[in-house]
């Protein structure tokens, strides 16, 4: 069933401007929340709606705003994260590209739900022309009087500014993000405190994903109840899902929640199957540091149930047979996709991106690059193999901010899901240097190993 | 040869007069009001890109110091956060900075491909610059655009669904385009304020 | 108060004592040891992840365990709080985790190292490391770098705990090193060439916690283990005059601050006490310091010491 919310009028010529997104319905949640509603209410209907963090560890948002302090009496923020970095997702640049006052009036409504009279979006640096296009777009909304002093004469203040990143991935950790914003390095705090407590410049501070925010104008204008109809169980709502890899139809999809995975990957209207008439091989579900799961496990459950694109049924079977929904960044891997080669990439991925602060991720996500470039080319030893999950093991739970879970899963799931492979890459080093592409199972006579 | 040996040089203050041009002063302070008082060291990375851009595409002990007397802020913590973030460049760059993505979607899209025909094509290693100054060229993480993959960037332009045709194209309307005057058509200090 | 009970043994403290801070009140092997944390350096701590421990009841209220191990120099007790340092096999697999991971790229050269036999690596891998390394790869290494004539820099060495950052923040009053890079490729420098002077620098020396920062007018003179330290104070104008003073027969060889039994130094000496007052009779001698039964520093030099109690069942089954 098709449903949209965030991306409802993206069709319509010139969206992205303020008038155009005012004709077509756009800012009237703004009207309601600011006269009809106190900031509790608001709230409510939040909680209501069942609206889950978009950005990747799923938390209820409603529940996340009833934690900020409003009895510190030292003023709030509210700060977007549209430092989209994870491989895999590129919802958030696309919606900005396309509808950024959906995140604007999004953010109005919150920022006044929560009693924040400034707010920030922080985009990454690489993001330059979003950049442009936000500011752009703010610069409307001051001139209408959506923005700025007593918004729409209904009292309420609000500043909303735009701020840049410089290119590190760890920014999207969200107290890396509030110490980026205060022009320091980008090293995620301690926690407790949390930011709802302690977060921007030591103030109560709510930061959520672009998509999140993008949602609450709907529910405002809607009801939570209304949004809390639309998808399956606790996965309330729709959600933006980036295709990407070895598919037809790469791009960015909004589905609602419970969509079977076997029909998004298929039809014609998603990915549309696998290019080049392709054999499925895997998929990561949620952006590169979830699991990978081989085509019978994405399909299907352990159990024999057919996958969803759901919270709950993404991750049905724990990290041994299911993996996350995530940030929905959806890649898929065909037949010939080499999985140690694309782990070894990954593991590059998460030692670049490192801040450094504490050890395990520090040092462990460099000695797991160090281990799969041995194994890539041809160097390893068996012993190597169990070496990798044994590091995965130990910088897993034992780090500051989830980036050494983040580097670790990736590992451990490839090891557990194609361990034939790295063996191979070990047993025939002659065949893995020249081959750099490709499925090595043409080489070999035993089938993939799945965890059973 | 050990390949892990980090040479960190010393950098070397060389006491050149930098300074922004009194439009761009008023920019940035109109960056610095975005952010309560007391709390303009927040608008430090914003102006490290703006000088990045207007001061010569890097950033040299010079610009940093400049950059640290403005926001009144020490030097060190100007040096700290420029080595922190991966768009700024501390050694000379050339005019074109081509980053091209490694990342998983890309690499499994032909990003690697990509990386070896600009090698090839413009006769430089990754990490470094053309002799004549106008392209270097850099593997970077992803840039958040794997449905379009393989991507790169020109200083901080985009160019998706590459292919051995479109590097042609884009590496020789470059070449041209350098002996005018300015490519870009917007700048840091315009899309910031 | 709130009541908190760290590997069976209950103490009462104040709201707002952190896991660790508690544990060195009860004392003994209750207490996690810590590489980054220093109780006189604000923000410390968090980041070397050593001292991590389970915390198996969160409080009287929510007994409910919290789901990861914690920092326990950086988490605030509870009352009724329950954790388990090494009675959790979780908490010392975690720290042998930890030692591997902070040994990986350390050169092993404790043997021309000036800080053997008072380092906390040294101790932590004593304690917590394995045998035989399972890193195949070529260690990290960075070139040499001169930071003036008082201190000797081995970035080699460092372990990225942060405190002379944080020494150098709150000591002095211009800091002119920090953390550069990012991730494996972070070092501490001064980016440009300059060296690290001011008049309480020398303290970066006591609040590393490896050989990366020592005394270059120290340097390769003498082993610690070979070397009387007594407590002594002086008059002095710029710091409290109160320092360790190691000596080998009437001769002075370093001056330090007074490490407390956890490394930490609470009274800071300025860098005239600690590089120019090199003559006994500089100083005023109060007595020989306290030094830990099991620190090698202690061998052969004092009579009399009190063995800790632990020992006494084994030393009387001996006799």
């Amino acid at each position: 069933m098709e449903r949209k919310i965030i991306l409802e009028n993206i069709e319509i010529d010139g969206i992205r401007l303020l008038e155009v997104y005012r004709e077509n319905g756009g800012y009237k949640s703004i009207e309601k929340a600011l006269k009809t509603m106190t900031p509790d209410e608001v709230v409510a209907e939040v909680k209501t709606s069942g609206l889950r963090g978009r950005g990747g560890a799923g938390f209820p948002t409603g529940m996340k705003w009833s934690f900020i302090d409003k009895k510190s009496g030292n003023p709030r923020y509210l700060v977007c994260n549209a430092d989209e970095s994870e491989p895999g997702t590129f919802k958030d640049r696309y919606l900005l590209e396309h509808i950024p006052h959906r995140l604007i009036e999004g953010m109005i409504c919150s920022a006044y739900a929560l009693g924040a009279n400034k707010a920030y979006i922080y985009v990454r640096g690489e993001f330059k022309s979003i950049i442009g296009i936000l500011n752009e777009a703010l610069k409307e909304c001051y001139k209408a009087g959506l923005l700025g002093k007593n918004i729409l004469g209904s009292g309420y203040d609000l500043d909303l500014h735009v701020h840049t990143g410089a290119g590190a991935y760890i920014c999207g950790e969200e107290t890396a993000l509030l110490e980026s914003l205060e022009g320091k390095r980008g090293n995620p705090r301690l926690k407790p405190p949390f930011p709802a407590i302690k977060g921007l410049y030591g103030c109560p501070t709510v930061v959520n994903n672009v998509e999140t925010l993008a949602n609450i104008g709907w529910i405002v204008n809607n009801s939570g109840e209304e949004y809390a109809k639309i998808g399956i169980g606790r996965s309330t709502g729709t959600k933006l899902i980036s295709a990407c890899g070895n598919i037809n139809n790469p791009g960015v999809y909004e589905i609602e929640l419970g969509l079977p995975v076997e029909e998004f990957i298929y039809s014609d209207k998603y990915c549309g199957g696998v290019k080049g008439g392709k054999e499925l091989k895997a998929v990561i579900p949620g952006g590169s540091s979830v699991p990978i799961l081989p085509k019978n496990l994405i399909l299907n459950t352990l159990a024999g149930e057919k996958r969803l694109m759901s919270y709950e049924s993404l991750s049905e079977g724990g990290f041994i047979t299911g993996s996350m929904l995530g940030s929905g960044g959806f890649i898929v891997y065909d037949e010939d996709a080499c999985i140690v080669r694309n782990t070894y990439n990954f593991s590059r991925f998460y030692h670049h991106e490192s801040c450094g602060q504490c050890s395990p991720c520090r040092e462990g996500t460099s000695w797991l690059e160090s281990v799969l470039h041995r194994i890539e080319n041809g160097q390893g030893k068996m012993k190597d193999i169990d070496l990798l999950v044994s590091i995965a093991s130990k910088i897993e739970g034992n780090t500051i901010c989830p980036l050494g879970d983040a580097a670790a899963w990736p590992v451990a799931a490839a090891v557990r899901h194609f361990r034939s492979e790295f063996e191979f890459h070990v047993l025939h080093p002659e065949i893995v240097k020249n081959v750099k592409h490709g499925s090595l199972e043409k080489y070999l006579e035993i089938p993939v190993l799945t965890a059973e | 040869m050990n390949e892990k040996l980090f040479k960190y040089k010393l950098y070397v203050k060389n006491n050149n007069d930098v300074s922004f041009t009194p439009e761009t002063l008023a920019k940035i302070q109109t960056i610095i009001s975005h952010y309560p008082d007391g709390q303009h060291k927040s608008a430090l990375i914003p102006i490290l890109h703006i000088a990045q851009e207007e001061l010569g595409g890097s950033l040299n002990v010079d610009i940093m110091d400049y950059v640290a007397g403005l926001l009144n802020i020490t030097p060190i913590e100007v040096y700290e956060v420029a080595t922190f973030y991966s768009q700024f460049y501390i050694d000379p760059v050339g005019k074109y900075v081509i980053e091209v993505c490694q990342t998983g979607p890309c690499a499994i899209c032909g990003g690697e491909d990509i990386m070896n025909y600009l090698e090839e094509k413009l006769k430089i290693k990754v990490g470094e610059t053309t002799g004549d100054k106008l392209f270097s060229l850099k593997a970077v993480e992803c840039l958040g655009a794997c449905g379009s993959a393989p991507v790169m960037q020109v200083n901080t332009e985009f160019h998706e669904f590459l292919d051995m045709q479109k590097i042609d194209e884009i590496i020789a309307k470059l070449r041209n385009e350098s002996e005018l005057t300015k490519p870009e058509e917007l700048t840091w200090k315009e899309r910031l304020s | 108060m709130f009541k908190v009970t760290i590997d069976n043994k209950s103490i009462e403290v104040e709201p707002g004592t952190t896991i660790l801070q508690a544990a060195r009140m009860i004392g003994g092997d209750v207490v996690p040891p810590a590489m980054c944390y220093h109780s006189e350096l604000k923000n410390s701590g968090g980041k070397c992840r050593t001292c991590m421990v389970k915390v198996s009841q969160g409080s009287e209220k929510d007994p409910r365990p919290m789901p990861k191990l914690v920092a326990s120099c950086s988490t605030e007790v509870m009352d009724g709080m329950v954790v388990q340092n090494i009675t959790s096999p979780e908490v010392v697999e975690a720290r042998k985790a930890v030692a591997e991971f902070l040994l990986i790229n350390h050169p092993l050269d404790c043997p021309v190292c000036d800080q053997a036999g008072e380092c906390d690596l040294q101790n932590l891998s004593y304690e917590n490391g394995s045998n035989a390394s399972r890193f195949e790869e070529e260690k990290r290494t960075y070139e040499k770098m001169d930071i003036g004539d008082l201190i000797q820099f081995h970035p080699n060495r460092c372990i990225l705990c942060y405190r002379c950052v944080y020494a150098a923040d709150q000591l002095t009053e211009n800091r002119v090193h920090g953390v550069l890079y990012r991730g494996e490729k972070s070092e501490i420098s001064t980016f440009i060439h300059q060296a690290i002077e001011n008049d309480f620098s020398g303290n970066m020396i006591d609040v590393c916690p490896v050989g990366a920062l020592t005394d270059k007018t120290f340097r390769f003179k003498n082993r610690v283990w070979f070397l009387k330290p007594m407590d002594a104070h002086r008059s002095c104008s710029k710091c409290s005059g109160k320092a360790a003073v190691w000596f080998r027969g009437d001769e002075v060889y370093r001056v330090t601050g007074r490490k407390d039994i956890y490394g930490e130094v609470h009274d800071f000496i300025c860098n005239e006490c600690r590089f120019e007052k090199k003559n006994s009779a500089d100083w005023i001698i109060e007595g020989p310091r306290k030094i830990e039964s099991y620190s090698v520093i202690n061998q052969n030099h004092y009579k009399n010491i009190v063995i800790p109690s632990v020992i006494n069942p084994i030393k009387e089954t001996m006799e």
